[in-house]
């Protein structure tokens, strides 16, 4: 029976995420293709994980060795290809984490295996692979196939599909696979982990945040978001590019590279709404967008919008919560 | 250190309407303003900047029409030593595969010691051209660097992860990185630097020239073809304030009030 391969995705001895939303959809695939579904993980002391994985999976293949403890790129290739090879999966599905977009691509070059990245959905149309991506931002959506192959990899996008335990459990079966990995891997090695330094604020805790984006245009423009925070009893947050210019410290950055946040209130001026921006802040209570192009993403994901240039609402704003608080006291 | 970047011209979407042209498979890109592509950007600021402190060569290369050449020139005006335009009708539609093998085809017979692009293009997002391009390379890469600090043959990186913290890892040189934005703050171009730079030679190179064939490029030798484009269906869409921008903050501090916020 054609198998479909799911990489099990752990940092630090936690199963991530993604592991399970992949899982999920993988199991619809599975039942509709009439294949096996098949976690796999890579690591070092992994049996805890594959016992959740079994859960989910009905095979899943443990690969155990020490040199595994953290991820490598080049060693999951090697171990992946051989897999791979042996096994014929139909598909090969991996987050489009950190992890994945280092590699998949090398690793369906290795195998000269159709690969199709960042997808938010995907289905056999017969036997070959159709997913949906977005482009441009998120501004577009594009319906792809896959060159015809007996062995398709995806990259998936998080969050995208929400985990959901099959009932009942899928009481999968696990096989550990001796390492094939007979020496180091000397041209890539791990060295240790990098937390960014302690912050001043913390962006996860606070009631209200303005988060603002590369609409605000220049640096020259700080002060009046600062101004607006303060008025509001806000905390200012942004989205990367402000970050990236260092108009503020990392710890204010919101999204998938930065912090999730669900504060009360959430008001983004000047920000387009890319995915990895919305996966941090679309929890939020109450989201209020200020853009000036009608057609933004982050329009599709707010409670309200106000299609203008921010410039032109700020003052006002300011204006306005001054004079509400003034009649309060 | 002889560094290669690679770079992509591509159009400026996050505040433009876009429109998807009759063919349904791509954008009309008529009154659309092109750069360089953003992440590319960080990755030529780092290559010139290793440059700068350790001397040798930058060359960057592209794959595009004409137009292209405005990005090759910013590169030329930054610092880079060399221009590379891989041009021709055949190459159009090809995904992140294909790319990589236009790429690998000129970049095999060049001396390097590292190879730097962005971790993705702005247009199509795909993630995918340098690890693939490192693949066929056979040279060790890393994807998603915030920081490169090389020693003598070997190269520490810190790789971006989720949630705001990195892993450091140690890579053989030569080596591949596909950067991520942040690395460092691309400087302005001097007019001098962009008048220099016009006086350079940029190569123009056919696929003729890169000894593939015509079913290894384009939508031929492509692992990825677009069937069509859409809008992407709305969710949820927001409740829209109209109004002079006095009428619209009243409105938004009505909700934010009814919330107990103000
Ligand atoms: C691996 C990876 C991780 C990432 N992680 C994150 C992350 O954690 N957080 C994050 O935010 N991004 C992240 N990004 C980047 C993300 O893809 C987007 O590039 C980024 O979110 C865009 O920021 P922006 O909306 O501020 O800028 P843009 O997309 O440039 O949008 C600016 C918006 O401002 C509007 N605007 C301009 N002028 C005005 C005005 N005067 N008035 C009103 N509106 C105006 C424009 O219409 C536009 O919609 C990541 C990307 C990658 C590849």
């Amino acid at each position: 029976m054609a198998k479909i391969f799911v990489l099990a995705e752990h940092r630090q001895g936690q199963i991530r995420d993604i592991t399970f939303e992949l899982l999920t959809k993988a199991r619809e695939l599975a039942e509709k293709t009439n294949a096996e579904l098949c976690a796999v993980i890579l690591g070092k002391n992994v049996q805890e994980h594959a016992k959740a994985l079994a859960e989910y999976a009905k095979i899943v293949m443990a690969v155990e060795d020490p040199k595994l403890e953290n991820f490598n790129s080049e060693a999951y290739k090697r171990i992946l290809s051989k897999l791979i090879a042996e096994n014929k999966p139909s598909l090969v599905i991996l987050g489009h984490t950190s992890y994945g977009v280092e590699l998949a691509p090398r690793l369906a070059a290795a195998l000269n295996t159709p690969l199709a990245t960042d997808c938010i959905d995907l289905t056999f149309e017969g036997d070959t692979l159709a997913v949906t991506r977005q482009m441009y931002g998120g501004k577009v959506n594009a319906k792809a196939v896959l060159r015809k192959a007996d062995t398709y990899m995806v990259t998936v996008r998080q969050a995208t599909f929400t985990p959901k335990k099959p009932e009942p459990p899928a009481n999968g079966q696990i096989t550990t696979i001796p390492s094939p990995l007979t020496e180091e891997i000397v041209e890539k090695r791990f060295l240790q982990y990098v937390l960014p330094p302690p912050g001043g604020v913390d962006i996860t805790t606070a009631e209200k945040l303005v988060g603002i984006g590369r609409g605000i245009k220049d640096q020259a423009n700080m002060p009046l978001m600062e101004d607006l925070a303060k008025t509001l009893g806000a905390v200012l947050a942004c989205s990367r590019p402000i970050v990236d210019k260092g108009w503020l410290p990392n710890d204010r950055q919101v999204g998938s590279s930065g912090k999730t946040v669900k504060p009360k209130l959430y008001l983004a001026l000047g920000i387009s709404g890319a995915f990895q921006h919305v996966l941090g802040m679309k929890s939020s209570d109450l989201i209020i967008a200020v853009n000036k192009d009608p057609k933004a993403p982050i329009f599709s994901f707010a409670d309200y919008g106000v299609v203008e240039d921010l410039f032109k609402i700020v003052p006002s704003l300011k204006n306005k919560i001054n004079e509400t608080k003034a009649q309060k006291t | 250190m002889d560094i290669i970047v690679c770079v992509k011209h591509v159009p400026e979407t996050a505040e433009a309407e876009l429109k998807i042209d009759i063919s349904g498979k791509t954008i009309d890109k008529a009154g659309l303003v092109f750069d360089i592509n953003e992440w590319d950007d960080y990755a030529l600021e780092e290559a010139v900047r290793i440059k700068e402190k350790l001397g040798g060569t930058v060359t960057a290369i592209t794959i595009g029409p004409q137009e292209s050449e405005s990005t090759l020139r910013k590169c030329l005006a930054r610092g880079a030593d060399k221009a590379i335009r891989l041009t021709d009708p055949k190459f159009e539609g090809s995904d992140a595969y294909a790319t990589a093998k236009i790429l690998y085809s000129v970049i095999k017979t060049l001396h390097y010691d590292l190879i730097l692009l962005g971790a993705q293009a702005g247009d199509t997002g795909n993630a995918a051209t340098g690890p693939i391009l490192a693949e066929m390379l056979n040279i060790p890469h890393a994807a998603m660097v915030k920081k490169i600090e090389l020693g003598s043959g070997t190269a520490k990186v810190n790789r971006e992860l989720e949630g705001g913290f990195e892993e450091q890892l140690e890579i053989r040189l030569p080596a591949l990185f596909a950067v991520s934005t942040g690395i460092n703050e691309p400087r302005y171009v001097s007019i001098m630097g962009i008048r220099k730079a016009m006086q350079k030679e940029i190569k123009v190179l056919s696929l003729a020239d890169t000894g593939l064939a015509e079913t290894d490029v384009g939508i031929a030798g492509s692992w990825l073809n677009i069937e069509r484009l859409y809008v992407p269906p709305v969710e949820k869409q927001a409740e829209f304030l109209k109004g002079t921008p006095d009428e619209i903050a009243t409105k938004l501090v009505e909700i934010i009030k009814s919330k107990g916020l103000i």
